[in-house]
């Protein structure tokens, strides 16, 4: 078969077409995956909130989105067994880790112990060093939180002064770390009781250059 | 050339990474540990193979002065046709590539082996050449993974070899992405060059 | 304030070639004398700019509201490509200087992955306009010093004895990854702007 020649017509067409018949099969690969995307989404999701509220048989809330001190949304999961409160799950978001934003799910008993976490986004940090990340601050390791309550506890690095080991050579990770619980453990303690609730929302207001109302928020979070 | 011969000709004499070196972005970016290279080469192998058959196929119907747009189109829509597959159905694999998988659009392999193979040859040869080229880059990528996460963190494939606090963390880190493919590729030219 | 740490993070602590291996083609391929690897990255640095300014509406203005999301690789490849080639045309018609000077790397920047990768970025980092343009100079930039830098090295390299495997690009990565180690000690320099600073 000869090629075709180089005439305007036949370049515009073919250039068309081939744009046309890729964007139609992009689109049918989309429609099919965009469940299963959404539904490892959600998996990752409940299986962050299962491994941070432990228990059989739990039953999961709908999630209650919050603006933390820091500006940033979070979520809160009310975990209820048998009509019997469990604990809460809070999704926090801190910017300041190394390479970016990390993303934490904490899991708090009714006292505000730490019952545990587990990192969902911590893509940004370095390979090695603050992407242990996960690992570290787990049960029985060298920066073990669990258990812990920030309410009482300095959870802060001891670099500066607190009573937490950092990973070692990534002391901004873990700072980062912390700043996701305390930003978590500030909307849990805020969120049951009515004056912690006020108080939290003074919080907000004085945080600097903070425009968006949490009920604002709130809502932009749900309808993305 | 026999199927095999091309196959061949991909894996070792005309190898992407040591021999040509082209796709060094993701060949450094994403060989943190064997596995991370592994997934790199093995997606990319996916769009090889894929944009140099269809390539090879449609050919004779793109006007040459539009070639290259043209082959960009296809292989943008196989690169994200693999990223959303990816993403639905191995999302731990998109957490640790990121960015890097809409890069292979832009990855001189790719297009590379589309205008100097599958524009002249048949497209079941086309689809050896990008099993070939697909296999050495993906072999090479996770050499290139292996050596730093042994050297780095003390681990091959995620088992532990030797104790962590033993490692070279810098291997794990940028400036041992450049120096261990640097040493591969002075040991490649030697081996190669006594032949 | 918070744009001077933007741009100190882009040029030193997160450099788009030593730290996100990003551009490493151009990197190799056009660093062996210093005036070649600075005009390359100044074509970058307008190209990327560009670039980004055209991207960021065609994704929120075009591919957001009608949940085309899926079609960002493909209309950014198409658009840098058509970019290139318009720029292109431009400098050869208004600025014939220039043109011969950026000339022969214009239509290597298509393939270059720092400009696609800074389009993808300010996406994915949620950056409003002037984030991403302040970004994409500030990595032009990073880009820019990272050749410049290399192609000194390289021109002392080119008269220097070296085992004969060593030759060449071998030499180039290695001497790469000692930059990259260097370049390393500007990791949390942002952070401890930002806290001096107070921000």
């Amino acid at each position: 078969m000869a090629k075709l020649e180089n005439s305007t017509k036949n370049m515009v067409l073919s250039l068309t077409v081939i744009t046309v018949v890729v964007g139609a099969l992009l689109g049918y690969v989309s429609s099919i995956t965009a469940e299963p995307i959404a539904q490892a989404a959600a998996n990752k999701q409940s299986a962050a909130i299962a491994a941070v509220v432990p228990g059989d048989g739990n039953e999961i809330s709908e999630p209650e989105t919050v603006t933390t001190a820091n500006g940033e949304p979070a979520e809160i999961f009310t975990v209820m067994n048998g009509g019997k409160f469990v604990g809460k799950a809070v999704k926090a978001v801190s910017k300041n880790g190394f390479g970016g934003k990390i993303v934490v799910m904490f899991g708090f008993d009714a006292e505000g112990n730490i019952l545990g976490y587990s990192v969902l986004d911590c893509s940004n940090e370095t390979p090695g060093l603050g992407a242990k990340m996960p690992d570290w601050f787990q049960k029985g390791q060298k920066g073990d939180v669990i258990g812990k309550n920030p309410g009482k506890n300095n959870l802060t690095v001891s670099k500066d002064g607190g009573e937490v080991d950092a990973i070692t050579a990534a002391t901004i990770s873990s700072r980062a770390f912390l700043d996701a619980l305390a930003q978590a453990y500030g909307v849990y303690s805020g969120s049951d009781v009515a004056t912690s609730a006020s108080k939290q929302n003074k919080e907000a207001e004085a945080s600097a250059n903070e425009t968006c109302e949490a009920d604002s928020c709130a809502q932009k979070c749900l309808t993305e | 050339m026999s199927k095999l011969g091309i196959i061949i000709n991909g894996l070792i004499k005309e190898n992407p990474t040591f021999v040509l070196l082209l796709g060094m972005c993701p060949t450094l970016g994403t060989t943190s540990s064997a596995i991370n290279g592994m997934s790199m080469g093995l997606a990319t192998m996916a769009v090889l193979i894929c944009s140099n058959f269809v390539i090879s196929c449609i050919k004779n119907l793109i006007p040459d002065k539009v070639h290259i747009p043209c082959y960009i189109v296809v292989i943008a829509g196989f690169v994200t046709v693999v990223q959303l597959l990816i993403k639905a159905y191995a999302p731990a694999v998109d957490e640790k590539l990121g960015l890097f998988i809409p890069l292979i659009v832009v990855n001189c392999i790719v297009l590379g082996r589309a205008e100097s193979f599958a524009a002249k040859n048949t497209p079941i040869d086309s689809a050896c050449d990008g099993i070939g080229i697909g296999l050495g880059f993906t072999c090479a990528l996770t050499l290139i993974g292996l050596c730093r996460e042994l050297l780095g963190a003390g681990t091959a494939f995620g088992f532990a070899v030797y104790p962590e606090q033993f490692g070279a963390l810098t291997f794990v880190l940028a400036p041992g992405a450049f120096i261990t493919l640097g040493f591969l590729v002075a040991i490649f030219n030697k081996l190669t060059a006594k032949k | 304030m918070s744009y001077i740490i933007m741009i100190i993070t882009a040029i030193f602590v997160n450099n788009i070639v030593l730290a996100q291996f990003l551009g490493i083609c151009p990197f190799l391929g056009v660093s062996k004398k210093v005036d070649t690897a600075g005009w390359m990255g100044m074509a970058v640095l307008f190209v990327m700019l560009i670039a980004t300014l055209v991207t960021y509406p065609i994704y929120y203005g075009l591919l957001v509201p009608y949940g085309l999301g899926f079609m960002q690789t493909i209309i950014y490849i198409l658009v840098i490509a058509a970019l290139v080639q318009m720029v292109e045309i431009i400098l050869k018609k208004t600025m014939p200087a220039l043109y011969s000077a950026l000339g022969v790397f214009l239509p290597l920047i298509t393939t270059n992955c720092t400009i696609l990768g800074v389009a993808i970025n300010v996406i994915n980092f949620e950056y409003n306009l002037a984030e991403s343009v302040v970004y994409s100079i500030a990595t032009a930039l990073g880009f820019t010093l990272a050749m410049i830098l290399f192609a000194g090295i390289r021109e002392q390299l080119a008269i220097t004895d070296k085992p004969k495997a060593m030759e060449g690009t071998p030499i180039a990565l290695i001497t790469a990854g000692l930059l990259a180690m260097a370049f390393m000690g500007f990791s949390g320099v942002d952070k401890g702007l930002s806290t001096a600073f107070g921000l």
